[in-house]
């Protein structure tokens, strides 16, 4: 134990540590900035969100400790008892659960609210790993590949109902393991095209689409016959699926949808021509994702300062310290601030990436990619709402959003894998 | 690719991130964004608007409070409705729809509930109020008028619309701004500068401090009165006389080129466009297309200046040397134009200059017009040169005065004549009605008036101006005291001017003789046409007079002009001797020529285009 203490020090990789600590930083400065109020100076005031989330930082640390005290390999061992438990946790919730906000989603334990889904994502991500890496296990094998799908539908059966989509996406995210591993990657090359048809045909219509589809497959046909050597009959196929395909779209978008989903892809996709519509659109669904471009369009450049913007102290944007907590960044800091964490994020992620790539057993690897996958969705998702280019999905910003249960499994979530690459030149022991 | 896969997403979503921040942040983002943030109100602190006195420091618009009773619906506690409504004067029923009205626009935000209380209503209402939660009293201020005189002149003010917002980042809705006149003409010093403060709002309206500790604030900077050149007691008095009757007139001290006054009638009392009956009146007033009052016929009527235009004809004659005050020309009884015989009512025989002008002889100033024109060798060299002499009376274009609209007039030269009768297809024949102010020549009231002073003058004008004082002190606009030299000659005004004085003495004004004041007038009669169900109709004649006095120290030269008032020493003749005399002389002595003008009207003139029946014009009722 104390002979692995040394060497964790010395193993474990300072730089992501670094990343951690200066993305939780500015994120808890930001989160100071959005619930500031004149009288409350003191940043450990735990009547405030600010102390509490200061708080929820210190319980981390200690989180931190436990995770590099403990051996390598038990997480790897124990990893089918995490995911039962959270399993567990989240089937519990339709007895027990709490509701917050319009979603059963939390345990009251008295002191604090527990969220059990923020721990689950990472119990998933360590039994799809443990699933994976299994020797017996061939991911090329239809039979296997259901499993490991199984294993992340499971809690995503569980979370839909809460309602809770959002996770339900994170959940879904992790197939990109089994893409490393090995799945191949037609499939994620058709629900791409499938996304993309989706999208087109509300825009331009399904005659429009057709149109396209044929227009390329005539140039791919016309051009690349020869050295290609696609034959005929599919492309027709694939054709006529296309096109059924995007007549299908017409019959869910309007009579499987409801109203509001229908808005918010009107919205999004700018489907509503009618301007009265539209700006009423963005009075109701769109307000949250309309004062936010706006509160992050108003940082310009340098942005108005810290605890100086205007649009955050008035609170015009809604949930500005949990998901919104980036226009805060926006407002305050201006592009410049903006950037600085996109960047951040890009380059724990790509570092990330390169320490999964260089573990030599095969679930250290897994599991990393797991991380990567459920950082990345979160990342992805929520600036992508707060900026205003993707619909509105409810999903906090990874060690920046206020939150306990969030921030927690987070930071667990990314120190089991640096315990795991700190261990990785002695797995053997 | 397996391998490159995540990376290769995690770096798209950062340059798609990055691209759509800079979209936001740097090309979206306009830096002055303080009024559009829903995070910052402006509070204004408005001046007082300034007042305006006439020429001798008589006050003519001032402010007054008003007091509108504000609602704020979330805040409104139970209350005895009926006691209330009796106190506000208003429908119980009226009062229960302001008030959903009111909490439908925002129920947290003031709406008026009921505009502009009485001073009466306000004193019954204050010491109640505070028994009425919810509700408030909010002070406006309005203007004031301590005359029912120069509505069109003064102008009057009123709440910005959407284009003077998107003209003037100054205004915010609500506010108010001249519309028309002195008010729209020194809107930016009458106003002053309105103060701000910037207060910091959350979401739900509350304040919650000032805005960067102030450091954006401004103080309001006080309107500034004005003292404009007209006179009151003779815009009153003139006004009086124009009652029933249509026209514009405008006398102007031509020593300085101030107006003093300018009258157009049919006019309104100014009060009426202020206060709770404002638009009601508005709506009247600007709807009457027939009377047209909103119409300043002192400044935007054009009709023919009629015989005064004789005068100039005279000076240009004399100018070319065509001319000298001796030549004579006979008349009779008219003149020929080619074969056809043009009347004239001066009664024939041998006309001089002096008497020409005295006896309005058509004859006498045809010849001289043909004699201008027969000095060239072609009709266009003519054609420019008197144009040149008449546009040098201020004649033709935009006199350049201080208010806010106004009409050229016509001078008409080589290029409109070209344009109607083809390129030199036109000779003096063609135009000889100009000679005598018919045809083609047009002229506002003021512009006539304007000439008048010039010819005053003996051969220069000031520019016509309104403003006297800005805030207590002199105007020195270069523009209004610069001398503006016509291309007459001074020693060809004086046979002129004698001959305009004997119009007077001996002619056609000789009964409006003023005892004991010399002036030198000339009078004008005008054929006028309207469209009846589509035909060409002469209606009765214009009368048109325009004057000066004293003739060796003119102190006031004026135009009259009046819409069918038959032959020129009728009413525009009799109303500006009448003006005349009360202003050099400060009352009337000729109560019975008084009388008849008070009493006269002419709407029964201005019926019968309106009639649907055949009707007579030119009666010699009088």
């Amino acid at each position: 134990m104390n002979m692995s203490g040394n060497s964790i020090v010395k193993r474990i990789d300072w730089l992501t540590v670094l990343f951690f600590v200066l993305l939780v930083g500015i994120g808890w400065l930001n989160i100071y900035s959005s619930t500031f109020t004149e009288d409350n100076p003191n940043i450990f005031d735990l009547s405030q969100l600010y102390g509490k989330q200061m708080l929820y930082i210190g319980v981390s640390f200690i989180a931190i400790i436990v995770i590099l005290a403990l051996e390598a390999n038990s997480y790897e061992r124990f990893a089918s008892i995490f995911y039962i438990i959270s399993m567990v946790l989240l089937l519990g919730l339709f007895i027990f659960g709490k509701t917050i906000a319009g979603a059963t989603s939390w345990y009251d334990l008295g002191v604090f609210n527990l969220q059990p889904s923020e721990f689950a994502k990472m119990a998933t991500a360590l039994a799809l790993a443990k699933y994976l890496s299994d020797i017996q296990t061939d991911i090329k094998r239809w039979k296997d590949q259901l499993y490991a799908f199984l294993i992340i539908l499971i809690p995503v059966v569980l979370v839909i109902p809460q309602p809770d989509p959002g996770s339900a996406l994170v959940f879904f995210s992790l197939v990109f393991v089994m893409f490393r591993e090995g799945l191949p990657l037609y499939h994620l090359g058709i629900a791409l095209l499938a996304v993309l048809l989706f999208i087109f045909t509300l825009m331009f219509g399904t005659i429009w689409v057709a149109i396209g589809i044929s227009l390329l497959i005539g140039i791919v046909f016309l051009f690349k016959r020869k050295t290609l050597k696609i034959p005929l009959i599919p492309l027709i196929v694939f054709f006529i699926i296309a096109i059924g395909f995007s007549l299908s779209v017409d019959l869910v978008f309007n009579k499987v949808f409801e109203q509001r989903h229908r808005d918010r892809f009107s919205l999004w996709l700018r489907l509503e021509k009618d301007p009265v519509k539209l700006a009423e659109i963005k009075k109701t669904i769109g307000y949250n994702t309309y004062q936010s471009e706006k509160a992050i369009e108003s940082g310009g450049f340098f942005g108005k300062g810290f605890l100086e913007g205007t649009r955050t102290k008035g609170d015009f944007v809604p949930e500005q310290h949990t998901d919104y907590i980036f226009s805060t960044v926006g407002e305050e800091w201006g592009f410049l601030g903006t950037a600085t964490v996109v960047i951040l994020f890009t380059l724990m992620l790509l570092r990330l990436v390169y320490l999964s790539e260089r573990q030599k057993n095969q679930f250290s690897r897994m599991y990393g990619y797991g991380v990567i996958s459920i950082l990345l969705i979160h990342y992805f998702i929520n600036i992508g709402m707060v900026i205003g280019i993707l619909p509105t999905i409810g999903i906090p910003l990874p060690f920046f959003s206020y939150g306990g249960s969030g921030l927690l499994g987070f930071t667990v979530l990314l120190f089991i894998f640096l315990r795991l690459d700190a261990n990785r030149l002695n797995e053997w022991s | 690719m397996k391998k490159i896969l995540l990376s290769s997403i995690i770096i798209i979503v950062g340059i798609v991130f990055i691209g759509r921040l800079s979209y936001l942040q740097i090309f979206s983002f306009s830096p002055n964004q303080v009024l559009e943030d829903p995070a910052i109100k402006a509070i204004y602190d408005y001046p007082e608007r300034g007042y305006i006195y006439d020429r001798n420091g008589d006050l003519l618009v001032a402010n007054q409070p008003a007091y509108d009773v504000m609602v704020i619906p979330r805040e409104v506690k139970p209350l005895d409705t009926l006691e209330f409504c009796g106190l506000l004067g208003i429908e119980k029923e009226d009062f229960k729809k302001k008030l959903k009205k009111a909490r439908v626009y925002s129920p947290r935000l003031p709406s008026v509930l009921v505009h502009q209380l009485s001073k009466e209503d306000y004193a019954r209402l204050q010491e109640k109020m505070r028994k009425y939660q919810g509700f408030y009293i909010q002070k406006r201020s309005l203007r004031y008028y301590t005359t029912n005189s120069g509505a069109n002149v003064l102008g009057y003010i009123s709440e910005v619309n959407e284009r003077d917002l998107a003209r003037n980042p100054y205004y915010v809705q609500g506010e108010l701004t001249g519309r028309t006149g002195i008010e729209k003409q020194y809107e930016e010093v009458l106003r002053g500068r309105k103060g701000v403060k910037y207060i910091q709002k959350d979401r739900f309206n509350r304040d919650i401090g000032p805005y960067k500790d102030g450091a954006l604030d401004t103080l309001p900077q006080q309107g500034q009165e004005i003292r404009v050149t007209l006179d009151k007691d003779l815009q009153e008095y003139g006004e009086l006389l124009m009652r029933g009757k249509r026209g514009g007139i405008v006398a102007i001290e031509p020593k300085s080129g101030e107006i003093l006054t300018m009258i157009s009638g049919p006019t309104y009392d100014p009060s009426l466009l202020v206060g709770r009956q404002r638009s009601r009146n508005y709506s009247r007033l600007h709807y009457d297309s027939i009377s047209k009052p909103t119409w300043d016929r002192s400044i935007l009527a054009e009709p023919s200046p009629g015989s005064p235009f004789k005068i100039l004809n005279a000076l240009v004659a004399l100018e070319e040397g065509v001319i000298n005050p001796s030549t004579t020309i006979r008349c009779y009884n008219g003149f020929y134009v080619g074969r056809t015989l043009r009347g004239c009512h001066c009664g024939g025989g041998l006309r001089t200059m002096n008497s020409g002008i005295y006896k309005s002889c058509n004859a006498y100033f045809a010849g001289t017009f043909r004699k201008i024109y027969d000095k060239f060798e072609t009709t266009d060299q003519g054609m420019d040169v008197w144009e040149k002499h008449m546009k040098s009376f201020g004649l033709g274009d935009y006199l350049g005065y201080d208010l806010p609209t106004g009409r050229k007039g016509r001078i008409p030269g080589k290029e409109y004549y070209d344009r109607v009768y083809g390129d030199n297809r036109w000779s003096s024949s063609y135009i000889i009605s100009n000679a005598i102010g018919q045809g083609e020549v047009a002229a506002t009231p003021i512009q006539l008036a304007n000439m008048t002073a010039a010819i005053a003058n003996r051969g220069y004008y000031y520019t016509p101006h309104i403003i006297k004082q800005i805030g207590g002190k002199d105007i020195s606009i270069p523009e209004f005291t610069k001398k503006k030299f016509t291309t007459i000659s001074p020693e060809h005004f004086e046979p002129v001017i004698q001959g305009m004085a004997e119009v007077y003495t001996k002619g056609t004004a000789k009964w409006l003789q003023i005892p004991g004041i010399d002036i030198a007038g000339k009078t004008g009669t005008v054929e006028n046409f309207t469209k009846i169900d589509g035909v060409r109709t002469q209606l009765t004649d214009h009368s048109v007079f325009v004057a000066f006095a004293p003739v060796n120290d003119p102190k006031i030269a004026i135009a009259v002009y009046i819409e069918n008032g038959y032959y020129g020493s009728r009413y525009a003749g009799h109303i500006a001797s009448l003006l005349i005399e009360k202003y050099t002389k400060g009352e009337i002595s000729r109560k019975d020529l008084e009388k008849r003008m008070l009493e006269k009207t002419l709407e029964h003139e201005y019926a019968k285009p309106y009639s649907g029946e055949e009707f007579k014009i030119n009666e010699y009722v009088w």
